[in-house]
């Protein structure tokens, strides 16, 4: 699977340019470079239900950044400034933190199985009973809907309650001090 | 193994925009990083290859799926992204109308 590889490499490379790149809306486009590679990625990894949920989000993501960076100002005025002191020490911080999680990731992945090798001990179960139990034809649906439709639930409430918010952020007439 | 290690590079940039960035809107997008990075993980965790995806198309055909337990995670996972990202895009939008800038220093600075 080299073009798995081949996707991973482009979205490193988009990922830094868009944390480091001056132009605000320059880093949202690398942004959007990396969630379109990831909907590939889910094709290619037989998962067409999140590919299909990751386009439409992620064209949502961008518009919605676009229109904050429309609204104020697409200038990253912090990056040719001079680093301060608690900068660097976030940096080092941050480096040394990374150097431990990187090794304790490295002895945890030999507990999962390897790439493409999946163990299949519930989801064996959820595909014998997928179509005459929940009776769906698409399996995650019947996961989604059927088998763990509490998680559903959870998420809807989740999404709901964040949407309240951004409308109470967003509204312009309120109450002045 | 080293696919995996790719997805927590990925996730390593996130949380090295989130860390050490200053401005606002390099936050947010660190966020987003951090997810696109999860979901790729556990999408890559439940494949196997060779395998087709879970949608049954006949009715006595043989159960070559890839997990759909992961898919499923994701799916949820995905959604409320979205959520959370337009809810600190928002707040990141009323801390500028108030600030007049992105940069957390001087907002730290303007305080009070």
């Amino acid at each position: 699977m080299i073009e798995l590889y081949l996707f991973l490499v482009f979205m490193i490379v988009a990922a830094i340019i868009a944390t480091e790149i001056k132009d605000l809306l320059a880093a949202v486009i690398s942004l959007g470079a990396v969630g379109f590679s990831v909907a590939i990625m889910f094709i290619l990894v037989q998962a067409p239900d999140l590919a299909i949920v990751q386009i439409v989000v992620e064209v949502l993501t961008i518009v919605i950044f676009v229109a904050v960076i429309f609204r104020t100002t697409h200038i990253d005025e912090t990056i040719g400034k001079k680093l301060a002191g608690s900068h660097i020490f976030s940096i080092v911080t941050f480096s040394f933190f990374a150097l431990l999680f990187i090794i304790a990731i490295i002895n945890a992945l030999h507990e999962i199985p390897a790439f493409g090798n999946a163990t299949m001990r519930v989801a064996s179960e959820y595909i014998r009973l997928g179509l005459p139990g929940a009776g769906g034809a698409n399996l995650v649906a019947d996961v989604i809907l059927d088998f763990r439709a509490l998680d559903t639930l959870g998420e809807a409430t989740v999404l709901f309650t964040s949407v309240i918010g951004v409308a109470a952020l967003i509204r312009s007439v309120g109450r002045t001090k | 193994m080293i696919i995996f290690l790719s997805c927590i590079i990925l996730f390593l940039i996130g949380l090295y925009a989130i860390v050490t960035k200053r401005n606002l809107i390099k936050i947010v997008i660190g966020f987003a990083l951090i997810e696109y990075a999860i979901n790729l993980l556990f999408a890559l965790i439940g494949f196997r290859s060779g395998m087709l995806a879970p949608i049954i198309t006949k009715v006595d055909m043989p159960h070559k799926f890839v997990d759909p337990i992961p898919q499923a995670l994701v799916l949820t996972a995905i959604v409320i992204a979205l959520g959370t990202t337009a809810l600190m895009l928002t707040v990141v939008l009323r801390i500028y109308n108030r600030y007049k800038t992105f940069d957390i220093a001087e907002i730290r600075k303007l305080k009070g």
